[in-house]
């Protein structure tokens, strides 16, 4: 059996476990599709063949030996540069940390990934050091669109979004502070997943800001999405901020059950607002098909945002300063400018975001005592073009790098667990984003899993390779 | 002309050691500008004197 772009990781991971693939066939048929199709998606950073070939022979003897071998056998997959990879110098998108010296040991994640079977085949581009919604990189060039090569992929987890959107690998890690998983979701028409904050170990990956960093898997189905998150679920004490009171809750096996049961409303008030008609259109299809007629307002979602964009842009600041007195020049230049002025926000501004922080919670967790999911957009629009500086919404015209992220930030800033599911429009797909309370990340895989199943979420096939 | 905000970026600079390149300052201006607006949007929002920051820690 050849390995085809089309498989999902079950299926790879079945066909392999089965003996009717082998696992360096699987690794062997990835490594071929980034060879063919990365010189022009530019998704990948770092390319680890011998590694893969290695771990995949290593797959392949177990099996040979009748071993037990994890769900995720022989299935590609790749991480955001900001994870380290064992051997390679962590850069976090920046041209700065390619001095640091090679990562001892992976991060948790991919150790996590590849107990279970998974094969790592490489590390992929992003935004400089996270602080990104486009996908573009002034140091290693922008990662491309599947669906058009003139159009941004997102960020800041870029690469992530176009390795799996272009079908180079089923599976990849990315980051989210404030929509990095789900902005690529969103225009490279994928599925992806941000837990609730604290649920997935952070441990040895480059942080942005430690208020808000999450990371988390896409994948081109929801099965292959549970299937990574589940295998990655667990307590850490190399993250201070993961939890040590959730046991591991997996979510396969309850994506087929029936969500009748669920209370689903869409998002009111700034969700509706700065949309273009596509974000609208998708919204709509997914409450018609979920039956969800009830909206539901979220108050000061705005000024949420607002309080995120401070916390990030402090925090950012703190985090890079020594590199900012001494190697300016070595950053994109619109980092760096972002994160000076970040360093100039007063204190008690920072302390009055966090405190309101602890007040939205509070009511996003009235909110879902009487609704269990919240449909929003992802995105305001469909891909933009790379380096597209303003789009005009509502009217106004309005920066595109600052805006992207207008619908996800009120959500990741009180660490909800998000589904982004792709609605597959034409001509370029978009990204809704199923909502549910913390911890309850089992709900909005089982709501993106009812979609998929309805034909209303798809990952289309990749229109511009 | 001098902006408004000019003469507090440059205090900020020299406390924190901070370099900034002229050609830089219309960027970092412009960027403070809006850090500023929305940190007042948080600003006008009233809480309560007991509410606690939400930064997760635990040793």
């Amino acid at each position: 059996m050849t390995s085809k772009p089309e498989m999902t990781a079950s299926e790879i991971a079945s066909a392999v476990a089965g003996g009717k693939m082998s696992a360096l066939d699987a690794t062997e048929a990835a490594l071929a599709r980034i060879r063919q199709h990365d010189t022009i998606l530019n998704s990948f950073t770092d390319v680890t063949a011998d590694r893969a070939r290695a771990k995949a022979r290593a797959i392949d003897a177990d099996i040979a030996a009748g071993k037990e071998v994890g769900p995720l056998a022989g299935v590609p997959f790749a991480v955001k540069n900001l994870f380290d990879v064992a051997g390679l110098s962590t850069r976090a998108g920046s041209k700065i940390n390619r001095d640091l010296a090679p990562a001892k040991r992976d991060a948790t994640l991919i150790e996590r990934m590849e107990a279970a079977g998974a094969v790592l085949v490489g590390a992929l581009n992003m935004g400089e050091y996270a602080y990104d919604f486009t996908g573009e990189n002034v140091h290693d060039g922008p990662s491309r669109n599947p669906h058009d090569t003139t159009r941004m992929t997102g960020g800041s987890s870029g690469g992530s979004g176009s390795a799996v959107g272009g079908a180079l690998v089923p599976i990849a890690l990315g980051s989210d502070t404030n929509g990095s998983i789900r902005v690529p979701s969103s225009f490279c028409g994928i599925f992806g997943l941000k837990p609730t904050y604290g649920r997935l170990s952070r441990a040895r990956s480059f942080p942005f800001v430690a208020s808000l960093d999450h990371l988390g898997p896409f994948a081109r189905s929801v099965t292959d999405l549970a299937l990574a998150y589940d295998v990655m679920q667990g307590p850490d004490a190399d993250d201070s901020a993961c939890s040590t009171m959730r046991g591991l809750e997996p979510t396969l096996p309850l994506l087929a059950n029936p969500v009748s049961d669920l209370r689903i409303a869409v998002a009111g008030g700034h969700f509706q607002k700065n949309v273009f008609p596509e974000a609208v259109e998708a919204v709509g299809r997914v409450a018609k098909a979920l039956g969800a007629t009830q909206v539901v307002d979220i108050p000061e979602a705005s000024r949420a945002r607002a309080a995120a964009y401070v916390i990030t842009t402090t925090e950012g600041a703190s985090l890079h300063l020594d590199r900012l007195r001494k190697r300016p020049n070595d950053f994109d230049p619109a980092v760096r400018d972002r994160l000076i002025a970040g360093a100039m926000v007063p204190a008690p501004l920072v302390d009055r975001a966090q405190k309101f922080r602890r007040w939205y919670r509070g009511q996003l967790a009235e909110i879902f005592k009487s609704v269990d999911v919240l449909l929003a957009p992802a995105t305001p629009c469909t891909a933009p073009k790379l380096g597209q500086v303003n789009f005009n919404l509502d009217g106004v015209e309005l920066p595109v790098r600052a805006n992207i992220g207008i619908h996800t930030q009120p959500i990741s800033f009180v660490g909800l667990p998000v589904v982004a599911v792709p609605v597959p429009l034409e001509p370029l797909p978009i990204g809704v984003q199923i909502i549910a309370a913390p911890w309850r990340e089992d709900i909005a895989l089982r709501v993106a899993h009812t979609l998929e199943k309805m034909g209303v979420a798809a990952a289309p096939a990749p229109r511009g390779l | 002309m001098a902006e408004p905000l000019d003469d507090y970026i440059d205090a900020v600079s020299k406390a924190l050691a901070l370099p900034i390149e002229e050609a830089w300052r219309p960027a970092v201006r412009a960027n403070l500008e809006v850090s500023l607006r929305l940190g007042r949007m948080v600003d006008e929002f009233a809480l309560p004197d007991e509410t606690e920051p939400a930064p997760i820690f635990t040793a």
